[in-house]
């Protein structure tokens, strides 16, 4: 097993590393979160430029078929300079889900790794993370198809051009079969887009779509598989974001507790600051570790579900833990809008619920491998 | 829980009962729950209220205008406030500077500020952190010098929580330098509209605005409003840590109002397989977390039995706030989960709404954090009861 990035990952890492001493310096952090959409146009520009985007696009759909170790060091990065722009969102899951889908895919997967569109993905409806626990209907009209229903959260969906969504052909709540997954334009007749700001500075959207006309990508009614396997690629990514995240959070504690002074000494001289210093790093090497095993084993047509399943519950786990401690170990400062700590706290809060929470993914460990 | 009531006892607690059912609307609920203040306006007329029907200081003897409850009449009062799921007084005046007034305070300095705080016509900031000074308190650098009959304060406060809307503050401030730090500190009370005080936000990672930073510019305020001695002050807080236990037994006791909204959303919530709440995992969860509050509360009962026993608590006040801080956090916790996704949806960018117990309960999760760091925080907590309970 792999441990270290080769050459051409190491300087993509770089890479990213620059970018986001440029971009997203800690000090001008809530400048930067106060231009809102202007700024993460301009940087989704950038990005473009820099092949980030058409990064994990497979070559046949004109991409650069980048694996999961290629996003692991650019997502890495994303966590450490706590970037808000979507990239696991619409360069992970959007092309995964949309791999070999058709032509119109490929086209559009172009312009997405051009930086021109973004496309987000609707799973989840009201029942839980499940993405087969969907209600939303697909039915046959004239020539074409027309979604109905109502998909509670998408991740990143507030600035997306294009929607994938999930729905039934066939089939009820919870059955495998009949999934199918279609693409929509943001501005469709019958479709309504409610968009959110997440406390982490991500925007996302809800959606209720009312016969809206849709394109299948690949066959109906056989997407379940397909989005799994999407889906735990963008986990891969999301892991490394939260590793990258929690070791930042990590190194800014270690330079506080060196120069935070009470009762006369610096804080990190107190062996009870000392042993939670230890236990966060325990948490982020254990972190680390586990997102290398996971992301080593995908491959574009499996992935071993028990694994990412469980490297989701503990990746997230030990973020929480890690960020939470960074916090209390900063004291009253920590909680400050100005430091960078609780920004940590909140994306890894937000990580955890995105692409299901730990209950879900506890449940889909047991299901795997309690077999 | 409760205690064995006698006859009288029950007649009391139909009466508190009666209070709250009549006096808490529906729309303070989920920000109580979510252990977030309710407006500043709102917990003013709160406190009127209170104070109309004679319970505006439920701690206090009735000489200073107090209800002279005893411990079992005060666990009465507060398990019914949390049943009703009624806010906490703000205690700043309440709790912390008016028992030091009425223990230390001069005559003119009671008869002038106590039925103030009563009334809710003051609302009081604690000026006692700094920059350099928050777990080591006795860093602190701000001065007072004696002037003529005034005293100039000069100095540079950190988060005074709701000094944006109080009248008045009481500081903590240097009046000598002694070799001791913790000598040559004094207390002052001061006018917040004195000139030369600039409050200034702090932003916090809940979004809400709580708190501030306090810049002192020779502030020059009646040397009458000193309390006690000069050079006193750090030992005037010594009477704070005695009623300390009750403001931790009063918090702890606010604990079910947060599981009850816990409860709630997990009804609501649901998932493939029926509502959240008859999921035996969340189930198993919630009850731990229920479990433990129990513990909780049976610790809060011994404190009221010190205190109606006149006993010395030891650290235990201590103990009670160290378990209920990681408790709400776990709860908090529990009702971010039972949200699920939807939590990730904390303001509407076009106008929309927002899914029941949202932001408030984001924002409460947020805030939790801070309850094992302000007050004491955890660390410094364990290290009292390493000191005093284990002689360590
Ligand atoms: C929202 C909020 C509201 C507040 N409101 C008020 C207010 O109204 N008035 C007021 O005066 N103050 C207020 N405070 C200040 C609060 O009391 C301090 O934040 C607290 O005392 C901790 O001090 P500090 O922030 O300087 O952290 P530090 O003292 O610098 O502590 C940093 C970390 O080091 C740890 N640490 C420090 N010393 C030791 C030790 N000896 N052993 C082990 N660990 C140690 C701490 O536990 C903490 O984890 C508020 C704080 C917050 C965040």
């Amino acid at each position: 097993m792999q441990f270290a990035y080769n050459d051409e990952q190491q300087m993509l890492r770089d890479s990213v590393e620059r970018f986001g001493e440029e971009e997203w310096n800690a000090a001008d952090r809530l400048k930067r979160l106060a231009e809102g959409p202007a700024g993460g146009r301009r940087r989704w520009a950038k990005m473009a430029e820099l092949g980030w985007l058409a990064l994990p696009i497979s070559e046949s759909e004109g991409g650069l078929g980048g694996g999961p170790v290629e996003v692991m060091a650019i997502m890495e990065g994303i966590g450490r300079h706590l970037m808000t722009d979507a990239y696991a969102s619409h360069c992970v899951l959007a092309p995964a889900l949309m791999r070999g889908g058709g032509e119109h895919c490929a086209v559009l997967l172009e312009q997405l790794g051009a930086g021109a569109i973004r496309i987000a993905a609707a799973l989840i409806e009201d029942s839980g993370f499940d993405p087969a626990s969907i209600r939303t209907e697909a039915l046959a009209n004239g020539g074409g198809v027309r979604l109905s229903g109502t998909k509670i959260h998408v991740e990143d969906g507030a600035d997306a051009d294009w929607f994938l969504v999930s729905a039934r052909t066939s089939g009820s709540a919870g059955s495998r079969d009949g999934i199918g997954l279609f693409l929509v334009p943001c501005d469709a007749d019958g479709l309504d887009v409610r968009r959110f700001r997440s406390v982490d500075g991500h925007r996302h959207a809800s959606l209720v779509l009312r016969e809206v006309s849709a394109t299948p990508v690949g066959k109906m009614g056989e997407a379940a598989d397909r989005i799994d396997l999407a889906m735990d690629r963008a986990i891969l990514a999301v892991l490394a974001e939260s590793v990258g995240s929690m070791e930042a959070s990590l190194a800014a504690t270690l330079d506080y507790v060196r120069t935070r002074q009470q009762f006369g000494a610096p804080i990190g001289t107190f062996q009870a600051v000392q042993h939670k210093l230890v236990d966060m790093s325990l948490a982020c090497e254990e972190a680390r570790a586990l997102t290398m095993v996971a992301t080593a084993q995908y491959t574009q047509t499996a992935s071993d579900a028990a694994l990412v399943a469980a490297a989701k519950v503990r990746v997230a786990q030990c973020g929480i833990a890690v960020t939470q401690q960074a916090v209390q170990l900063h004291g009253g400062v920590g909680t400050s809008e100005e430091l960078v700590v609780s920004h940590h706290l909140r994306r890894q809060m937000m990580l955890e619920l995105a692409f299901g929470d730990a209950s879900f993914h506890k449940a889909r460990f047991a299901d795997a491998s309690f077999r | 829980m409760n205690l064995a009531l006698t006859p009288e006892d029950r007649e009391f607690q139909r009466e508190v009962r009666a209070f709250f059912a009549n006096t808490i609307p529906d729309a303070w609920k989920t920000t109580v729950r979510a252990g977030l203040r309710l407006p500043p306006e709102t917990l003013t007329a709160y406190q009127r209220c209170l104070a109309d029907r004679g319970w505006g200081a439920p701690t206090w003897p009735t000489e200073y205008g107090g209800t002279g409850w005893t411990p079992q009449q005060l666990h009465i009062f507060w398990s019914e406030a949390s049943a009703a799921d009624a806010p906490s007084q703000y205690h700043q005046g309440l709790e912390l500077i008016g028992p030091i007034i009425f223990t230390y305070g001069s005559q003119a300095q009671k008869d002038f500020y106590l039925p103030r705080i009563i009334s809710g016509e003051d609302w009081w900031c604690q000026g006692y952190s700094e920059p350099g000074a928050g777990s080591d308190l006795a860093a602190l650098r701000t001065r007072a010098v004696r002037d003529g009959d005034t005293y100039i304060l000069n100095g540079h406060k950190m988060w005074t929580s709701y000094a944006h809307v109080s009248t008045r503050m009481f500081v903590l401030a240097r009046t000598s330098s002694e070799t001791r730090r913790q000598q040559g500190i004094s207390l002052l009370l001061v006018d917040m509209d004195t000139p030369g005080i600039r409050v200034s936000p702090i932003r916090t990672l809940d979004e809400k605005h709580h708190t501030n930073e306090v810049f002192l510019d020779d502030v020059r305020i009646p040397a009458a409003n000193l309390v006690g001695e000069e050079g006193m002050g750090w030992n005037y807080g010594k009477v704070l840590l005695d009623r300390e236990r009750m403001v931790a037994a009063a918090t702890a006791m606010f604990l079910p109002q947060t599981l009850r909204a816990v409860r709630a959303a997990a009804a609501r919530r649901r998932t493939s397989t029926g509502p959240l709440i008859e999921q035996p995992g969340f189930r198993a969860k919630l009850a731990q977390v229920e479990i433990e509050a129990l513990g909780v509360q049976s610790m809060v009962l011994r404190l009221m039995a010190d205190a109606a026993a006149g006993a010395d608590s030891g650290p235990r006040g201590s103990m009670v706030k160290l378990r209920w801080s990681e408790l709400l956090q776990q709860a908090m916790t529990l009702w971010i989960e039972a949200l699920g996704p939807q939590a990730q949806h904390f303001e509407p960018l076009d106008g929309g709404g927002l899914s029941d117990d949202m932001p408030l309960a984001l924002q409460g999760a947020l805030f939790s954090r801070v309850t094992t760091i302000y007050g004491g925080s955890s660390e410094i907590q364990r290290n009292i009861i390493a000191r005093r309970a284990l002689g360590l």
